[in-house]
Parts: C-alpha cells; sequence; structure tokens
C-alpha cells in the first residue's frame, strides 16, 4: 500500500487518490498537420517502464488537484512528488 | 516418450511411481535455431507446440527466464468462456474454446477441462439491457448464450444471495453452459511435453536480455545463458512486452498492472459454476480440491512488483461476502498476483512489428487463459507464414493508427 504525499495536504493513503498513468505526454501543438502514425505514438504508444515510472494523480477524496510522481514500478518507492508543469526531476533509478 | 494411459498408470502404481519418465527434458541452448519463442507460459508454450506440428518448425525453442507456467499461466483463476461482444472477438475466443474441447486428447495430459458454464449477473437495468445485447450478438456470432432468472439462478448454485433487499439485487444474468475452468498449471506443462516430444527445446532460466537486430532484422537475443542466433523471434511475455519491445526500441500500447486472486480453505462441494459480477467486482468458482477461487481487480497502478496492494482485496472480499454470505467465516489460505498487459481496447495484440521477423503476442490482459490453445495455434500460423491467420488479423497493432478497435471493455469488465 503506498502512502503519497499531496503537495497540497500532506501524507494520505493510496486510497485517496486516482492515478492518472504516464505523465509528460504533450498534445502535439499542430494537430491538422499529423498523420495517422503520430497521432496513434500519441494517444495509445507508452513506455510502460519497468522501473522509473512518470506518473500523474489526482487527489480525488481530498484537494481534488492533479500532481505528478516518479516511483519505482518495482519497488513502488516514491522518488520524488512534483507539481503539474515542472520538468521531471532527475532521480536515482 | 510413452503415451499416459490407464495402462502406463497401472505399471508405474505397482512400481510405486518411482519410475515415471521426465515429461519434457532440459536441454543445452543450441548456437541458433529456426526460430525462437521468448516467454514459457501456456501461449509461448502453445505456439512452439502448434510450430512444431502444422509447420514443421522443429529447430525452435522457448526460452523462459524462470520456470515454465510461473508468470500468469500459474496465476490465474482458470476461466474458460467465448462470450464477448464484437464479432472479431468471438471468433477468436470460440475458436480457443472448440480447441479446449478436445485439448485432453489432443496432448495426451489431462487438462481437467470442465464445462461447468460461466454466469455473469445484472446487478440494475441498465446492466440487464447490456448483458441481453451480449446475448444476442453471441447468438448471432454462433456462440453460446442464454437469459437466467433470478429463480433458476437460485437452483443453478444456492449459495447465492438473492434478496431482492441487497444493495445490489440480482435481476438475472447470462449464462454460457459451454464455458467453465481448466487445470492451469496442466495446460502449460501439457503443452510442453507436447512440445518437446516432437523436438522443440524447453529452456528454463534463461532470460532474454537484449534483441540483435541489424538493418531493420531480428538475427537474435542476447541471453543470460549466451547468444542464441535466429531469423524469428515471437515474444509472448504477458506483463513483460513492453520490456521486450523497448529492446527493439519500440512502443506498444500496453501497461502493465498487478491483478490479484486468492483462495479460501477448502470445504465440501458448494459452487457447481462459474459467477462473476462486473457491477460489484468479484468472480467465485470452486477447485475440485474444494477451495473457494475468488478474483479481485486490478491496481490501479503501474507495477512490475508480483504482490497486489490490500485495499483491492478487501474491496472484493466485501462483494463477495454479500453475494455469498455462507463465505463470511470461511479463512482465506493464500492471495498472489500476476502482472498483466492491459491494452486500451481491451482486446489483445498478435501482430508483426517494424523489425523484420519479430513479432508480438500480448495485451491479453486480465483474461488470456481462456484463449492459450487459440493464441498458440494463431501465432504459430503468423510466425509461419509471415503473415496473419484470417482469425487474427483484426489484432494486429495496425488498429492503433487505423482506428479499427475492438473495443470489448464490457466482457471483459471483471478482471479475469
Ligand atoms: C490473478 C489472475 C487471474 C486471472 N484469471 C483469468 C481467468 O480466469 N481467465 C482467463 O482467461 N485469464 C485470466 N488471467 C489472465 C491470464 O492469466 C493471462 O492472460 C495468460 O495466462 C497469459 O498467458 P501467457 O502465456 O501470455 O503469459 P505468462 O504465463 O505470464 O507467460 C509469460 C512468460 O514470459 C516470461 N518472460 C518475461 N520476460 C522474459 C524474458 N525477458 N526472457 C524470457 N522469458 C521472459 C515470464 O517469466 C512468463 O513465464 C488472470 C491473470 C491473473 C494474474
Ligand atoms: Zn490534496
Amino acid at each position: 500500500m503506498l502512502l503519497l504525499e499531496c503537495p497540497w495536504c500532506g501524507p494520505r493513503s493510496e486510497e485517496e487518490f486516482s492515478c492518472g498513468g504516464e505523465g509528460h505526454i504533450v498534445r502535439p501543438l499542430n494537430p491538422d498537420e499529423l498523420d495517422d502514425a503520430a497521432w496513434g505514438d500519441y494517444v495509445f504508444m507508452r513506455r510502460n517502464a519497468k522501473g522509473v515510472h512518470f506518473e500523474r494523480w489526482r487527489h480525488a477524496h481530498g484537494c481534488g488537484r492533479w500532481f505528478n510522481v516518479a516511483r519505482s514500478t518495482v519497488s513502488h518507492e516514491i522518488l520524488a512528488v512534483y507539481r503539474v508543469g515542472d520538468d521531471k526531476p532527475k532521480v536515482a533509478p | 516418450m510413452a503415451n499416459y494411459s490407464i495402462f502406463a498408470l497401472a505399471r508405474n502404481a505397482l512400481q510405486r511411481h518411482r519410475n515415471w519418465p521426465q515429461a519434457w527434458r532440459s536441454p543445452q541452448p543450441r548456437a541458433s535455431y529456426d526460430a525462437v519463442i521468448v516467454g514459457g507460459g501456456g501461449h509461448g508454450l502453445a505456439t512452439a507446440y502448434y510450430l512444431a506440428k502444422l509447420h514443421g518448425m522443429r529447430n525452435i525453442a522457448v526460452l523462459e527466464k524462470g520456470w515454465i507456467g510461473g508468470g500468469n499461466t500459474g496465476r490465474n483463476t482458470t476461466i474458460v468462456r467465448s462470450n464477448y461482444l464484437n464479432p472479431e472477438s468471438a471468433a477468436i475466443y470460440d475458436h480457443a474454446l472448440k480447441l479446449w474441447e478436445g485439448l485432453s486428447q489432443e496432448l495426451n495430459f489431462n487438462v481437467m477441462f470442465s464445462q461447468r458454464g460461466v454466469i455473469n449477473l445484472a446487478h440494475d437495468e441498465g446492466e440487464a439491457r447490456e448483458l441481453r445485447r451480449r446475448i444476442y450478438a453471441n447468438q448471432l456470432a454462433g456462440v453460446d448464450a442464454e437469459w437466467v432468472t433470478p429463480t433458476q439462478l437460485g437452483e443453478l448454485c444456492p449459495i447465492l444471495n438473492l434478496d431482492p433487499n441487497m444493495r445490489y439485487p440480482v435481476l438475472g444474468g447470462t449464462l454460457q453452459r459451454r464455458a467453465g475452468t481448466a487445470r492451469h498449471d496442466a495446460v502449460a506443462w501439457g503443452y510442453a511435453r507436447g512440445a518437446d516430444r516432437l523436438g522443440v527445446h524447453i529452456i528454463e532460466n534463461c532470460e532474454v536480455t537484449g534483441l540483435i537486430i541489424r538493418d531493420g532484422r531480428v538475427e537474435g537475443v542476447h541471453t543470460n545463458r549466451g547468444e542464441i542466433r535466429t531469423p524469428k523471434i515471437g515474444v509472448v511475455a504477458a506483463g513483460h512486452s513492453s520490456v521486450l519491445a523497448a529492446m527493439a526500441g519500440i512502443r506498444l500500447p500496453l501497461d502493465s498492472h498487478p491483478l490479484q486472486a486468492l483462495v479460501s480453505e477448502p470445504i465440501k462441494p458448494v459452487m457447481p459454476t462459474v459467477i462473476m459480477s462486473n457491477k460489484v467486482h468479484a468472480y467465485m468458482s470452486q477447485s475440485d480440491k474444494g477451495e473457494l477461487v475468488i478474483g479481485a481487480g486490478i491496481d490501479p497502478y503501474n507495477s512490475y512488483a508480483q504482490r497486489g496492494s490490500l485495499p483491492v482485496i478487501e474491496e472484493t472480499i466485501r462483494a463477495v461476502v454479500e453475494l455469498y454470505p455462507i463465505t463470511s467465516r470461511l479463512k482465506m489460505m493464500r492471495q498472489w498476483a500476476g502482472i498483466v498487459d492491459i491494452c486500451p481496447d481491451a482486446s489483445p495484440i498478435i501482430s508483426a512489428t517494424p523489425v523484420d521477423g519479430l513479432y508480438f503476442n500480448c495485451g491479453w490482459g486480465t483474461g488470456g487463459f481462456k484463449a492459450t490453445p487459440g493464441s498458440g495455434h494463431l501465432f504459430a500460423h503468423t510466425l509461419a507464414k509471415d503473415a496473419a491467420h484470417a482469425i487474427n488479423a483484426p489484432f494486429a497493432l495496425e488498429r492503433f493508427y487505423s482506428g479499427a478497435l475492438v473495443a470489448e471493455h464490457g466482457a471483459a469488465a471483471v478482471a479475469h
């Protein structure tokens, strides 16, 4: 079971949160010019990393806000919690 | 190697069962093979069996990083059914179901396939309507399906709670009579023994750590037991598919999550069929040993840790106790998880890739055990002919670019 630290509310049980999956997937700025391959990659293809995973979480049963987490998908260790819009933090794998 | 039969059993009984031959060899890997299958789960072993048996490819190997069947094949709750919504899905799952019906004879290995029926419950009007729609779709696709009323449900499974004042009352359900369960380990062992007898090398404790690719073509694999050359690779690695794809610089539309199950202490027979509920998310059957086999949902975040979180188990137990009040005092003996590869349209991927000679069979997610024989049969065809079989053509990676998804979230909603 995870203990996640909401940047606004502090440490809470994983049951208060919902996970929004892989983060840092940027919506293309030139949608009109994209072909099917580029759209397919954007919408569906994922890194699904074994190791450090950068992901989005929402404090659904709390303040309701989104934030980012770097977490190991092997040990479940939380490596960093950071705000939406921040760059990926440097974390040891 | 000798066939298993009543005579072999009697002969070996007289020898106090000390002289049974090993069911498959443990060969040293060769320097090269005509094809290599990565992953010794049921799907990988079935692929090798049909490659050897139907396509004459006998200089092939299955590389398994642990022991065969130690992945999801040995961790699932063994439900086999084919009542999916879309015609493409009904075709692929019913292809598998037909192979299940003759599998013990085909493999000369008792896979304990038991057509005890599978029921899906409806707990509200919307769900009842959706399930009826699926019955009609199944009947159009030639898959058996029928509606059962609460009274019939009470006769089929007396321990089911039919109290109309329940939080989520049971309004009826669907029944597929040809569906049921099988013995998961036996499926891996039976295919392994069958493939081994045809000359296939089954190599355990052999982890693929890299793919050798030159000029867009596969040339071999790196493993912890050395390099193995091959012009053809079929990856059947379930929860680890994305890890193998990354070795070729490819991303797949998959997310890996733990899926959990648990079993109770053994009790006398109380559950003659399999009952699943999407709404409260729980499903249950009873093994021949008497344990109640209970399936939970997936953990909501990506993970490769083969253990699940407790909140998910808690929620499942809550639903099971409400649906089957007699379970409230049962002890649970074991709980475990497997890592499943979830695909956005809840359908599998059997496909070529941008790399020549590299094929993937993955995305079966929470429900691929039922497809094991069909998946192996179709993947063998795809590998041998370098072209999809008509039944698996709709399940290529191409669909994520064309938009022709095969959405099965309804039929696959309860994770099993
Ligand atoms: C708890 C649970 C309940 C389930 N219940 C059902 C059910 O009731 N009905 C149903 O139809 N399905 C069910 N499923 C899903 C089903 O188990 C899977 O879809 C199916 O077993 C997948 O088979 P497989 O052979 O592809 O995978 P696996 O059996 O997982 O085989 C993949 C193999 O690849 C190996 N591997 C991975 N990486 C490497 C590498 N680098 N080198 C070498 N080998 C590697 C792994 O060790 C593993 O043995 C359930 C799954 C779980 C976890
Ligand atoms: Zn908060």
